[in-house]
């Protein structure tokens, strides 16, 4: 009761705060409140926008939890990405004529490859040559920008556009989008994001492997002398992790755009990292976190419309104040003993 | 029965012209990722809609967008309020802007940098390539060395074509020149790196130019700071920029957006407005090289008589500008 209860309080919590803040901005924060709900849920479109963006936040929110639960933390999840997207779409370019559903399937695959490499290498590096893999992944992040940026100017640009894209992808590689949300560009993505969740969920927690996984998170050491190669596990860990943020291409490049765009995640892979803190690296957590923080992106969009001083940064604001209740475990404790005495 | 009609009429007139007094034009606007205060191509898209909203009493919302996902339902949010005209700046809104003003036929779209064909979009396109043959021309009288510079922001069509007005207007006046050109990077965010835009800066001037231009949005400041560490000179973009380091900016190249979107406000408001492709260059004012107090004694009368020969040449059609479109 309390894993749940914790999270929802310091959402309440830092919202409540946030909102408080525009106050000093000469702000209603009723008002402000109302404006980020109307923009995140007030229509069809505006909820599908909310879903839209939650989509990538579930796959980096997975990405990150994974590899937490075997005691790693992956920064990387942005530049893994990035590499998924860019094979998504080069596949899609350089082999426009494939059938569906041939077509989506080899570009989704190429999307889980590219992202699972990118994930194992710092997993690689860790396991066999003890190098931190904070550093790698954030270090990899600018390497896979830099080869996104080549790949796509030098190799697939698109001739008929001033924009840094790669050529449109074959129509056969389309996925479909559901009709309901009014235009909004929610495709089969979102179901393959839950569906992503429950693998995760069976993964860690009903496999052998998982179980492993889950034992070298808890005590390194322990795990080592009860047989279990904890570098294995180091890789598994970053490889599943990097898989699940390649997934991201599936909704951005066969779901949305039809190509990839060099920049169009708006650090999606930084904010699975509040995703997974949030959701405390448990797949229905961060699916849950993954749709709130989606809602804080979709709903601070309106606030230049809708207000005079309050701009969509206000999104950032609220981001932070929510992670740091959430992380306020001292405070809990304080209060759990204060309760007692 | 009498006295009431005429009442009656009278009411009716006076409501409606007080209508019409009340409804006020409502534009929206959408900027570039760059921002509203990148002090260059999207300041002065503000400052156009905003010295509309004080000339012409207009509404007038901005937004600046998250990610390149948001352009289209930024677009549609105005669209479905209450606004009359929605104008987007910069060529990424090109494919959100054709799709939203399919879906609101009845709603008027202005485009910046790119070219929308449909019936209720207004496309304004600047002749890029006639600006900066006047700022080479310019940078050639001024140059000691013998050498230029050229710092654009991202590498794209429409910043090679200010690259290639500019070494045109140069090898005008001296054919000898060279000018080195280096660009910033190849993603949008060489529009806001202005510690390369400085590192490449100062690579230019310890090769021996004494002139640079800076097509680069936020990116020129880096330009400016190098000009003032190396006292050398600097040719800013877009907006007026010879206020942000007075005596190191030699001039700039003005595109006149805000002049651009000033007048599509201006037509909406006057129930004028029209679709289609409207260009600006220098016989409209639309592109110039701008004069004020920060930067006349660094352009002696020779030079300007000069620059305003090649100008009236242009406009006449006996000198033809390479456009880098056209290649």
């Amino acid at each position: 009761m309390r894993k749940l209860l914790q999270p929802v309080l310091a959402v309440a919590f830092g919202l409540a705060l946030g909102l408080g803040v525009t106050r000093l901005a000469g702000e209603n924060p009723w008002h402000v409140l109302q404006i980020l709900w109307k923009s995140a849920f007030g229509s069809r479109y505006d909820f599908g926008m909310t879903l839209f963006y939650s989509t990538p936040l579930i796959f980096t929110g997975l990405a990150v939890a994974v590899p937490f639960q075997a005691g790693l933390f992956n920064i990387g999840a942005e530049g893994q990405l990035t590499l998924g997207a860019l094979a998504t779409a080069a596949v899609g370019a350089v082999w426009p004529g494939l059938p569906w559903p041939l077509a989506p399937a080899l570009a989704i695959l190429a999307a889980v490859t590219a992202g699972t490499v990118w994930g194992a290498i710092p997993g690689w590096l860790r396991a066999k040559r003890g190098s931190h893999e904070v550093i790698n992944t954030i270090m990899l992040n600018f390497i896979a920008a830099g080869l996104a940026s080549y790949v796509t100017l030098y190799l697939l640009k698109n001739p008929d556009t001033q924009n840094p894209e790669t050529r449109p992808i074959g129509a056969g590689y389309l996925i479909s989008q559901f009709g309901i949300f009014g235009g909004a560009p929610v495709s089969v993505a979102l179901p393959l994001a839950i569906l992503a969740a429950v693998l995760v969920w069976i993964f860690l927690w009903r496999t052998v492997i998982g179980f492993e996984m889950r034992a070298v998170g808890q005590n390194e050491s322990a795990a080592r002398a009860a047989g279990i190669n904890t570098g294995r596990m180091t890789i598994i860990a970053l490889a599943v992790g990097g898989g699940l943020a390649g997934l991201v291409g599936v909704g951005e490049v066969l779901g949305n755009a039809g190509k990839f765009r060099l920049g169009f995640s708006p650090e999606y892979g930084f904010i699975g990292i509040a995703v997974a803190l949030l959701g405390r690296n448990q797949p229905a957590g961060v699916v849950a976190a993954a749709l709130l923080f989606g809602a804080l992106h979709k709903g601070t969009a309106d606030l230049d419309f809708e207000t005079e001083h309050v701009t969509r940064e206000l999104s950032l604001v609220l981001q932070a104040l929510i992670i740091l209740s959430v992380s306020a475990d001292g405070l809990w404790s304080w209060m759990k003993k204060r309760s007692a005495a | 029965m009498r006295v009431l009609n005429r009442l009656s009429i009278l009411v009716v007139v006076l409501g409606i012209s007080l209508q019409s007094a009340l409804a006020e034009v409502k534009v929206g606007l959408v900027l570039d990722l760059g921002g509203k205060d990148d002090k260059s191509f999207n300041a002065s898209a503000y400052e156009g809609a905003t010295a509309a909203r004080k000339k012409l009493g207009i509404y007038l919302k901005y937004v600046e967008p998250s990610d390149d996902n948001a352009f289209e339902p930024l677009l549609r949010a105005f669209a479905q309020k209450d606004f009359d005209l929605i104008i987007g700046i910069g060529f990424a809104q090109k494919e959100a802007i054709a799709k939203v003003a399919a879906q609101f036929p009845q709603k008027h779209f202005v485009v910046v940098d790119s070219q929308v064909d449909a019936p209720n979009v207004r496309s304004l396109m600047f002749q890029e390539h006639e600006g900066g043959f006047i700022v080479g021309a310019i940078a050639a009288m001024t140059s000691q060395t013998g050498k230029i510079g050229y710092i654009g922001g991202m590498d794209v069509p429409l910043i090679r074509r200010f690259e290639t007005g500019y070494e045109a207007g140069a090898k005008k006046i001296n054919p000898q020149i060279t000018v080195i050109a280096n660009y910033v990077g190849v993603t949008p965010s060489a529009w806001n790196n202005p510690p390369r835009g400085k590192e490449l800066a100062l690579a230019q001037y310890d090769a021996g130019a004494d002139v640079i231009f800076a097509a680069a949005g936020a990116s020129g400041f880096g330009v400016f700071d190098a000009a003032e560490e190396r006292k050398k000179l600097a040719i800013g973009v877009d907006s007026n920029e010879d206020w942000v380091k007075p005596g190191q900016i030699l001039t700039s190249m003005l595109k006149r957006v805000d002049l651009a979107v000033f007048s599509a406000i201006q037509d909406a408001q006057n129930g004028k407005f029209t679709a289609g492709l409207k260009r600006f260059g220098l016989a409209d004012k639309g592109v110039d090289y701008s004069i004020d107090q920060y930067n006349e004694k660094l352009l002696p009368e020779s030079v300007r008589q000069r620059a305003d020969a090649l100008k009236a040449d242009i406009i006449a059609g006996k000198i033809v500008v390479p456009d880098y479109y056209k290649k």
